[in-house]
């Protein structure tokens, strides 16, 4: 079937952080550039969510005069708190003792859903198109290979495949480079890391679940600008994660959890574990009294230098956290992906003016601050394989006495797919029914996220053996998606004595942590009609 | 034929709506918004009717502040030709919106003015009917079938009933229902032409109409929660709590 085409210079698929850096900087470099950026959410933002506290590096690049620009930039960081968190005690790290990576005073607390809606507003005063609502679903190669471009979803598909009345078919948009920013396990970007074996020679690409909720809470227990982070309970020694709380303007709380997808005990719940924290008295005791306005969930990239992919293709780059740049010792991705996005636009630049190869991206990155950071930050997660407190004397030693600059790189081993282990070795674990006051089940968290699909269209998670969850992975592994998924979209029931593996796709909210943990690989996320997952405000 | 669309920026309806604190009205920060959902309907139909060659130009109006303006650039999207922006601060309600169109078509003169039959906000299902009184023109309200006929119009209406169907002499004015039609998406071509489509700004003050709230609103709240209910053992423990708790028999 033929489709209508749309020419660009540049095609930018994903309206982050990222993307947009590039765009914003194409256009500063050349403002004859066509450039458009096609994002899935139904406007800029409402797919982004992060902690989110802010590094100004790369914003100070782009634009050297942002706080005369009345950006939602607003809360600067004025205090910091690391908690050890024990069963019920609490044990506060003296901030001069952590590294330098972790220090904040001189970042922001964010709403990084309403930076990208600033970013947004600014690349199109500078002639920016924005396409909020069309996915990227397909990849357009040339006949000698190289991408061409992406094509948009087919709108109107009804669940069985056929064109509903109100069809209306995708469009090719081709431009002389594609960019893919599609944040972490970019669905474009995988088929790229693959096709173009982009991560030959690198680790296993490693991920974490992130949850974040916004907590609007009791005056006296509010004190903005205050940044705190706890390791420990509930998670035990050898699973990877711990906990932020910022304290923003209005008083809202940004309270969230990181869980490494690398856990073993397919018993976990990643969703029950956060939940679980807040019952801490050291955080019970803020929350209490307040109210949750919101809740989402996202996977996030922890595998850093030693995975991160060749970043260049013929026709193409990849970008952001769809490559992989975010600081997993600083917990800040935002600055790497933007850094990662303007150092793409001079790379384009060049190529466009120059017929510069796209693969003067390498020594551009190599001579970036981007670089430096991400090769001093790559020993602090694999450390953290040998359980928590190795992993923090280690990072002690590592980040501390030499500044990430130890003559050796530890490995991440084995993607995280392949970390669980047979049901019947691990323990269950009993989790607290939700109190509805501090903690909540999944369908009430999701209902916050304001989550829709168009109903009668084709079920966008994808499971390459349908029988497969119950022939083996329910045996095997008590079907873990029940539990990793933080939106319920995956349940079993039994229907007359027979267990039936339900995915509930209108739930989901495009966090990609079952393609990611799957055991098998047997769930691939793909793109939905646009417009549909969460609608997310100041995430 | 010449049909003129009223459409409505609301809260989007997957959105879970806050109450402020001060219970002074809902949260809109960082909130999603979008086109009241029947006011869709309503883009579509008339635009189905052009395309069929019954109308020649579809003109869409809202009312609002300059946000509005990108409510009106989906409807030039989906088909209509120009819009209308009429320029308002604070709270409008719907006989104030009702003066303001009925300025609007005196100056356009559309022999059709569709509407959605209510808004998702406010619920307030007052617009169409009080433009109708302004107008002194015949009202077909909450339309699930419309089929133009020459110089009448023949218009299915849901009722309690069953479907009821009614003729009105043009001009009229048609408030829409969800079940009319299914509105199209806008296609990536379309919204790039969408931004070349002229949007005429017009200040509500210039209009000499009394935007003026009639109506004092003293409080926003959330409904109370719904209490868990509970189990019980026996028929005669029933009795009991219906007797003495909730106190109904």
């Amino acid at each position: 079937m033929s489709r209508e085409s749309m020419e660009y210079d540049v095609v930018i698929v994903g309206g982050g952080p990222s993307g947009l850096s590039t765009a914003i900087k194409l256009k500063q470099l050349n403002s004859n550039l066509n450039v458009c950026i096609l994002e899935k959410a139904s406007e800029i933002g409402a797919h982004i969510l992060s902690g989110n506290v802010f590094e100004t590096r790369a914003l100070d690049e782009l634009f050297p005069n942002w706080k005369e620009l009345n950006t939602p930039i607003k809360t600067k960081v004025s205090k910091e708190k690391f908690l050890f968190l024990g069963k019920t005690k609490s044990l506060s790290w003296p901030t001069w003792l952590l590294p330098s990576v972790q220090k904040n005073h001189k970042n922001y607390i964010i709403s990084l859903a309403n930076l990208c809606r600033w970013l947004a507003e600014q690349a199109e005063n500078l002639g920016v198109e924005i396409f909020p609502g069309f996915p990227a679903s397909e990849i357009l190669y040339d006949e000698d290979g190289s991408v061409k471009g992406v094509a948009t979803q087919d709108m109107g598909i009804d669940k069985y495949g056929n064109k509903k009345d109100s069809f209306e078919p995708g469009i090719e948009l081709l431009g002389k480079v594609t960019v893919f920013a599609e944040g972490c396990r970019g669905h474009l970007g995988k088929e790229l890391i693959k096709k173009f074996d982009l991560d030959k020679g690198k680790d296993p690409q490693q991920y974490g679940i992130g949850f974040k909720e916004i907590w609007e809470i009791d005056e006296k227990n509010h004190e903005e600008g205050l940044v705190m982070h706890t390791a420990g309970w509930p998670l035990d020694n050898n699973t990877y994660g711990g906990s932020f709380m910022y304290h923003a303007e209005n008083k809202q709380i940004f309270l969230g959890y990181v869980i490494g997808l690398d856990y073993k005990n397919p018993y976990l719940s990643p969703f029950d574990e956060f939940q679980r924290f807040k019952t801490h008295p050291a955080i019970k005791k803020i929350i209490e009294g307040g109210k949750r306005i919101s809740y989402g969930a996202r996977a996030l990239i922890e595998g850093g230098f030693q995975s991160l992919p060749k970043m260049y293709m013929p026709g193409a780059l990849l970008i952001g956290c769809d490559a992989g740049t975010l600081n997993m010792p600083k917990i800040k991705g935002s600055h790497t992906a933007m850094k990662s996005g303007m150092i793409a636009a001079e790379v384009i630049d060049e190529h466009i003016k120059n017929q510069k190869d796209l693969s003067n991206y390498d020594q551009k990155l190599r001579q970036s601050w981007l670089y430096d950071e991400l090769f001093r930050a790559r020993n602090v997660k694999p450390s953290f394989s040998w359980g928590l407190i190795f992993g923090i004397i280690f990072t002690g030693i590592d980040q501390i006495l030499f500044r990430g600059k130890l003559p050796f790189t530890l490995r991440h081993k084995h993607a995280d797919h392949e970390t669980l282990k047979s049901a019947d070795k691990m323990p269950k674990i009993d989790y607290p029914k939700p109190d509805n006051i501090i903690t909540f089940d999944k369908t009430s968290s999701v209902y916050l996220t304001g989550t829709n699909h168009e109903d009668n269209q084709p079920v966008h998670l994808k499971l390459k053996d349908p029988d497969l969850p119950i022939n083996f992975t329910l045996d095997k592994f008590d079907e873990p998606a029940q539990r990793y998924c933080p939106a319920g979209v995956y349940e079993i029931q039994k229907e007359n004595e027979i267990n039936k593996f339900i995915i509930n796709a209108q739930n989901c909210i495009h966090c990609k942590t079952c393609d990611i943990k799957e055991p098998s690989q047997n769930i691939t996320w793909v793109t939905p009609e646009g417009g549909g997952g969460p609608k997310y405000g100041n995430m | 034929m010449k049909i003129l669309v009223a459409i409505k920026r609301v809260i989007d309806y997957n959105v879970q709506i806050r109450v402020k604190e001060d219970g002074s009205g809902v949260v809109t920060d960082n909130v999603k918004m979008s086109t009241n959902p029947p006011d869709d309907n309503a883009i579509e139909e008339a635009v189905k009717i052009k395309e069929s060659g019954k109308a020649k130009e579809v003109v869409a109006v809202s009312v609002g502040d300059e946000k509005v303006q990108e409510t009106v650039r989906k409807a030039l999207a989906v088909g209509a030709d120009r819009g209308i922006l009429v320029k308002t601060e604070g709270i409008i309600e719907p006989l104030a919106v009702s003066k303001i169109l009925q300025k609007v078509v005196d100056k356009e003169k559309p022999d059709l003015v569709f509407m959605g039959k209510q808004a998702i906000d406010d619920d307030c299902n007052q617009t169409g009917q009080m433009l109708a009184a302004l107008l002194n023109w015949p009202q077909a309200t909450f339309a699930s079938k419309i089929e133009v006929k020459d110089k009448i119009l023949q218009v299915t209406r849901e009722i309690d009933e069953g479907l009821e169907t009614i003729e009105v002499n043009i001009p009229a004015i048609v408030t829409c229902d969800l079940r009319l039609n299914e509105p199209r998406y806008a296609s990536l071509p379309n919204i790039m032409k969408a931004k070349k489509k002229p949007i005429e700004q017009i200040n509500a003050s210039d209009l000499g109409v009394d935007t003026r709230p009639r109506i004092e609103q003293i409080k926003v709240e959330e409904p109370p929660k719904r209490k868990a209910g509970i189990k019980v053992a026996s028929v005669e423990e029933l009795v009991q709590k219906l007797k003495n708790e909730a106190k109904v028999i």
